[in-house]
């Protein structure tokens, strides 16, 4: 069978990779050594055309099935891995069959939870990431997306502003459906609390994992967090006739998880005493989106946030509150956002996205004027963050290193001269 | 351990005005596994999902035992779905790999020691509970997925094509261990698959569902020997059963010249033409020349036996594929014209309208 490569975009240079070799056996010329979550099939990291590509061995069917999944996913705004496509036809030199490959983006930036636990991070990683989780859930359930296996292994985290943002990069056992039962998002949320307290056990058990973090604990959070948000995503709300400001409290509510309402249905009953609510259709990304219309900035939710407060805080400065608000972000972007940005050494810049920078930059100033006890001017905050702070900082565009999946962890993340 | 019962169980998606699963009526055993087989969308994995909870039952009633659980939210069905994730955890040994989800349920060590090495002595893995995943091979590491489930001993284990994402050698080496492993452990366990070789060798009992509705749920052979209606008998058996529709005649069918002759009271009422199955083992090469005329277009050589692929042209007009199994030394030429005759009473006949079973 001749070999067969399915994509939206093939690139001649796909043909050139040894797919007549299992996965496992291909010679390391090709690969990009990128920390791998835990897979119950071989995946590796390769490099095509100066990018590089995530490859899945599995078989055809499933692997055809995942990628137009992804796709689906991602044509409906879902954050999920980019397909990129599928190989299949595979048979080695002497003609035995091989199972196909699915082919998807790395994510630029992105970070397996197991680069994450390195001992410079912060104690509450676990929290963070399990929060992004249950903020993707909650997303991919009201687009009626069925998981069917929620883990931190089946998902890439990006800093965002401190926190993390989550992307689904496992879509192998997700179905689609038009609405979700209470029975099937139970399923995903009981299947994400034992998958979680699993693979924290396991970083407990390799020694990398704070002693003050109870894994059964921490994996009980992404039921309450996942519920609360639900609740307040989905929640029908019953008030009085005269407290009809709670409908705009309620957008206000949402806006502030990060939610914009597309709709929201309000009914009276017989006697409209009492009114109802429920927001019906909401959409993720309320904050990034304004951000992307006023700048063009298109980075993630609460970095999006950061930006927002900052440039607030400089139209009030400059007292232009009442002023055009697109002029006054296309200000804010050329006299401080870009110029902070901007310094950054060519050197540095695979250390953290532009966005992210900015966002530690802030940090950083709020803790020098603490410390100085007054003011400190922006131009100087930069300087002493570039000479202190990002160098320091490990190489996160596209992390290199040894293999996460065994290794120990820290090691990857920690400059060559530091390693035992 | 415990029965199951679907009970007039339906399942009707929204928006859809057929039902996924059509008035389900199984009763299995305690202790039997029994497999839910057909082609896709017949509405296997919904029934799984039913008895799983995972699917909203919107006429009828599931029973687990005693208990109606027609309403019980997943967690408390006391039923376990394996192979939901069996990726191992590369820094925990074997045996916390099989007992962490009991830990996470708040069952005591010695409890918990306790049950993972009752599953280990089942599975062959005792001498490996202290070593790390890394050091076993492929199937090793299988059962110390299955033993994550076992150790929950659980009243029903439930399996979607569990075997659907192994590579061919190791989905042929992992069904005959779950086979095994059932019958020994003597759990009640339901298994989805399309694929009927799959659902023949590890079934006590196969159930072929089509379009929602339960076609009929039998022993394997049962099954093989006695389909109820056309479809089970094409979908059941690989090469599949031969149908075509033959005219009846005085005193039985018509089988190319010959009359296959049939007892009066099966044809009473059925009208001009009945659908006729006959495997490819039970066809037969005529000596004398009588019987179907079919031409040899392929012929495969298994060693002992061969497979004939041809055609006929005979009874409808129509051209119609034929498979026949004959001995591996003698098989006829490629080109040649054989004339076959149905081996004593190993014929099928089916409604030619309503696809149903005539006689016994």
């Amino acid at each position: 069978m001749a070999l067969e490569i399915t994509a939206a975009r093939p690139d001649p240079a796909l043909l050139d990779l040894p797919w007549s070799l299992p996965l496992e056996d291909w010679p390391g010329e090709h690969l990009a050594a990128l920390p791998r979550g835990i897979s119950r099939h071989v995946v590796q990291f390769v490099k095509v055309s100066g990018t590089v590509i995530a490859v899945k061995e599995i078989r055809a069917e499933l692997a055809v099935r995942e990628y137009n999944m992804l796709r689906f996913l991602k044509k409906i705004d879902q954050p999920c891995v980019q397909p990129f496509g599928v190989v299949s036809g595979r048979t080695t030199a002497s003609g035995e069959k091989l199972d196909a490959c699915l082919l998807t983006q790395h994510l630029h930036f992105s970070l397996p939870y197991r680069a994450l636990f390195s001992q410079s991070l912060r104690p509450d990683t676990a929290q963070r990431l399990i929060d992004a989780l249950a903020v993707l859930l909650v997303r991919l359930h009201l687009a009626g997306f069925w998981w069917g296996d929620v883990s931190l292994s089946n998902t890439l985290f990006r800093r965002d502003a401190g926190a993390y943002a989550a992307y689904l990069v496992d879509a192998e056992t997700g179905e689609i459906r038009s609405t979700l039962s209470d029975g099937q998002r139970d399923h995903d949320l009981d299947i994400a609390r034992v998958n979680i307290a699993g693979e924290l056990m396991d970083l407990e058990a390799g020694g990398f994992l704070a002693a003050t973090v109870d894994p059964i604990e921490v994996s009980q959070t992404i039921v309450d967090r996942y519920r609360s948000l639900w609740r307040e995503l989905t929640g029908r709300e019953r008030f009085e006739k005269g407290c009809r400001w709670r409908v705009d409290e309620r957008i206000r509510r949402l806006n502030e998880l990060g939610f914009d309402v597309d709709e929201l249905t309000i009914s009276t009953d017989f006697g409209g005493a009492t009114i109802q609510i429920q927001p019906k259709v909401v959409d993720a990304g309320h904050h990034s989106r304004r951000l992307l219309r006023l700048t063009g900035l298109d980075v993630e939710e609460n970095q999006a946030r950061r930006l927002l407060n900052d440039l607030d805080a400089f139209g009030a400065s400059q007292d232009r509150q009442n002023d055009d608000q697109a002029i006054v972000a296309q200000d804010w972007l050329s006299q401080v956002y870009e110029p902070v940005t901007r310094t950054v050494p060519r050197n540095l810049t695979r250390k953290l996205e532009p966005a992210e920078v900015f966002h530690e930059v802030l940090e950083h100033r709020w803790y020098l004027s603490e410390r100085a006890g007054h003011d400190i001017p922006i131009g100087k905050v930069i300087a002493n963050y570039i000479k202190y702070v990002l160098p320091g900082k490990p190489d996160e565009a596209a992390v290199l290193g040894v293999d996460t999946v065994e290794m120990p962890v820290a090691v990857a993340l920690r400059p060559e001269s530091q390693r035992r | 351990m415990a029965t199951v019962k679907f009970d007039n169980a339906s399942r009707t998606y929204p928006g859809n005005d057929a039902p996924s699963v059509d008035r389900l009526n199984i009763d299995i055993a305690d202790g039997e596994f029994l497999v839910l087989v057909g082609p896709s969308g017949c509405g296997k994995s919904t029934s799984l999902r039913m008895l799983a909870g995972l699917e909203e039952v919107n006429e009828g009633d599931i029973w687990i035992g005693e208990r109606n659980v027609t309403d019980l939210s997943p967690k408390d069905r006391d039923v376990a779905m394996v192979f939901q994730n069996y990726a191992l955890y590369p820094h925990m040994s074997v045996a916390d790999n099989m007992g962490f989800a009991l830990k996470i349920a708040g069952i005591n060590k010695s409890e918990i020691a306790k049950r993972v090495a009752d599953a280990a002595k089942i599975l062959d893995l005792g001498d490996y509970l202290d070593r790390k995943p890394k050091t076993l091979s492929g199937g090793q590491r299988q059962r110390v997925a299955m033993g994550r489930a076992i150790v929950r001993n659980p009243q029903v284990f439930l399996m979607d094509e569990p075997l659907s994402n192994l590579d061919a050698k190791l989905r042929v080496q992992t069904r005959t261990q779950i086979a095994s492993l059932q019958r020994r452990l003597g759990v009640t366990m339901v298994y989805v698959t399309h694929d009927q070789i799959e659902a023949m060798t590890m079934g006590d009992r196969v159930a072929v569902l089509k379009d929602g509705i339960l076609q009929q749920c039998d022993t394997p052979r049962g099954m093989y020997d006695h389909p109820d209606n056309v479809f089970v008998a094409g979908f059941i058996g690989s090469p599949a059963m031969n149908l075509f529709d033959v005219p009846v005649v005085d005193g039985g069918v018509k089988f190319g010249s010959v009359t296959h002759p049939i007892e009066r009271s099966f044809l009473t009422g059925v009208g001009k033409e009945v659908t006729l199955g006959v495997r490819p083992e039970d066809l037969t090469i005529s000596m004398e020349g009588g019987g179907l005329p079919v031409t040899v277009e392929v012929v495969e050589e298994l060693g002992a036996d061969a497979y004939i692929y041809g055609s006929t042209t005979e009874s409808t007009g129509d051209i119609k594929p034929i498979i026949v199994r004959v001995d591996g030394r003698t098989p006829p030429r490629k080109g040649s014209v054989v004339h076959l005759t149905p081996k004593g009473d190993h014929v099928h006949l089916f409604n030619a309208e309503t696809g149903l079973r005539l006689g016994g």
